[in-house]
């Protein structure tokens, strides 16, 4: 059976062969340090198997990621700035292959798409072929060879490594914003091991009126969206909003409908997500994945549509829960 | 309350522009020990924290496909393709994807799209081939904000998308919570019914912004021409 473990083997491997290309590269303005760090990156990916099934001390993890953390903030991870081809070259080629271009670009989701419909239904002497949890990521694994195989065949680069050598050149554009989004999900366990959530639910709770309808929904919609943006996730938010206020008041003391209460509260910890530097894979991998001068330009972007997003959902609630 | 000196420490930290990464470990590790976790349990939480989200990096493993097409040309041809059809706007082109990724996350089929997926390769350039044809050249920050606004479409369509297809990990979410610690029993179904009127109104709200936008455009671009066209006078007298 195909597990997301395997997934992540894929990934970890990827992680060691972008090292040892950024070792192997001479003219790299910090050689050591970024191969060291990506290196890391990728045996991390292979040792948190062990971690993740309790059969490995999950402390040896922690200090390489603090090994990373370091390197990273220490200057020692530089953009290689990998060659590849000319904006010129790329005119002709494109206007040589034409729309082909677009086969390999759509494989990609096709076959992860038909992979997680078909998958309930692929299996191998009564086993499945892919694991049922995390089906999705399994999908998009087997997609993105099946793009890169497609693209080998149509495009016919001179090296049948080209992918790995300008997946490097994307990746090291990224930088450390790779490793930011499971920082933040760590930071998010920390802060509920700490007890963080207990003491905003008490906060929300001390600044709820008693009687009010009104001002229970806000505090609730509110609480979600700034709980939502100080966690970078509305997941560790709704628990605790929904233990201070959305059950006790909105649901046992104004008889709500529960679906609709929960519902709408949970998206509008969405909005909160829109408008986070916290939310770090949605709001600020993307702009470095798009090599923006402002990492924090999606999220500009976006605070004209979360915040009224916000309002909304506090009037949906309030007219359609009650 | 005294925890909350570590969300203080984040919010000081991301205001005055540390990097993210050193904001983050810091303030996890103040937290904590403000929590009365030993040292190794805090290394063992920054392990494990680790190891459980794995998932969130998996998105690297498309970029040997997406480099590979980008090296022979594909956002030239995507840019070139959209530069051919004169109806398109830059937000026509991104409200199209905003409907497509609503409606495909409603259906459940979130790895459509995304930032490496789909924002880079093809919709940031399909939405700038639409901006070249308008004015000729795409300056600076024109291409700046359009890059936001791509990537900004990508997660207002998903996150108001996936709540209505029922077995999302957010519904999942509400309702094992409720069930397990209310005792209720909530139709997962139920729940994402509720998801349909946010969507609407996310779509009305962020259509309507990206209908603006063109017109937004249209004014940055003519500023940016007639600054320019002070330089050239300025740059002429003196010569």
């Amino acid at each position: 059976m195909i597990g997301v473990e395997a997934v992540y083997w894929f990934v970890g491997a990827l992680f060691l062969a972008w090292a040892l290309l950024i070792a192997g590269d001479a003219g790299h303005p910090r050689r050591w340090g970024s191969a060291a760090f990506w290196g890391l990156l990728g045996l991390c990916f292979f040792y948190g198997t062990w971690v993740q099934s309790e059969q490995a001390p999950g402390w040896i993890l922690g200090i390489a990621v603090i090994v990373m953390v370091v390197l990273a903030s220490t200057g020692r991870l530089k953009d290689g700035r990998a060659r590849t081809t000319t904006d010129e070259e790329r005119d002709v080629s494109s206007r040589r292959f034409g729309n082909k271009l677009f086969i390999p670009a759509l494989t990609l989701p096709v076959v992860t798409v038909a992979i997680v419909l078909l998958a309930p239904y692929i299996s191998i002497n009564g086993q499945l072929l892919i694991s049922p949890v995390n089906t999705t990521l399994v999908a998009l694994g087997i997609g993105s060879l099946a793009g890169v195989i497609v693209g080998l065949f149509i495009l016919r680069p001179r090296q049948v490594f080209t992918p790995i050598l300008e997946g490097r050149r994307i990746l090291e554009s990224i930088g450390w914003a790779a490793l930011l989004p499971q920082m933040l999900s760590t930071l998010g366990i920390l802060f509920t091991k700490a007890g963080v959530g207990v003491a905003v639910g008490t906060l929300a709770t001390v600044v709820l009126p008693e009687g009010s309808l009104i001002a229970a929904v806000l505090v609730y919609c509110v609480g979600m969206f700034l709980f939502t943006v100080l966690m970078g996730n509305a997941f560790a938010a709704f628990p605790i909003m929904t233990a201070a206020i959305g059950w006790p008041v909105l649901v046992q003391i104004f008889d709500g409908n529960p679906a609709a209460v929960f519902a709408i509260g949970m998206l509008s910890g969405f909005c909160g997500t829109l408008v986070t530097p916290m939310a770090a894979n949605f709001n600020l991998v993307p702009s470095a994945l798009l090599e923006m001068k402002d990492k924090y330009g999606v999220i500009k972007a976006q605070v004209g549509t979360g915040v009224p997003m916000l309002g909304v959902n506090v009037a949906l609630m309030y007219f359609l829960a009650f | 309350m005294l925890v909350l000196i570590g969300v203080l420490l984040v919010i000081v930290g991301f205001a005055i522009g540390m990097n993210p990464l050193v904001v983050v470990t810091v303030s996890g590790i103040v937290t904590a020990l403000l929590g009365g976790l030993t040292p190794l349990e805090i290394l063992d939480a920054f392990g494990t924290g680790f190891a459980s989200s794995r998932s969130v990096t998996v998105f690297v493993i498309v970029l040997p496909v997406i480099g590979l097409i980008e090296r022979f040309g594909l956002q030239q041809q995507a840019k070139r393709l959209i530069s051919r059809l004169s109806r398109l706007t830059t937000g026509r082109v991104l409200i199209g994807y905003l409907v497509i990724r609503q409606a495909t996350a409603a259906l459940g089929l979130n790895s459509v799209g995304g930032h490496a997926q789909t924002v880079r390769p093809l919709i940031f350039p399909m939405a700038e081939g639409a901006a070249l044809r308008r004015y000729g050249t795409v300056p600076g920050p024109i291409k700046e904000k359009i890059k936001a606004h791509s990537a900004a479409t990508d997660n207002v369509g998903v996150f108001f998308g996936e709540d209505i297809f029922v077995a999302v990990g957010s519904i999942l979410l509400i309702t094992t919570f409720v069930d397990a610690t209310y005792g209720l029993q909530l139709d997962p179904l139920h729940v994402a019914v509720w998801a349909i009127p946010t969507a609407i109104a996310a779509l009305l709200v962020h259509g309507f912004r990206l209908l603006r936008l063109d017109k937004q455009l249209d004014r940055e671009v003519r500023a940016i021409e007639a600054a320019d066209n002070v330089e050239i006078i300025n740059a002429g007298g003196t010569a």
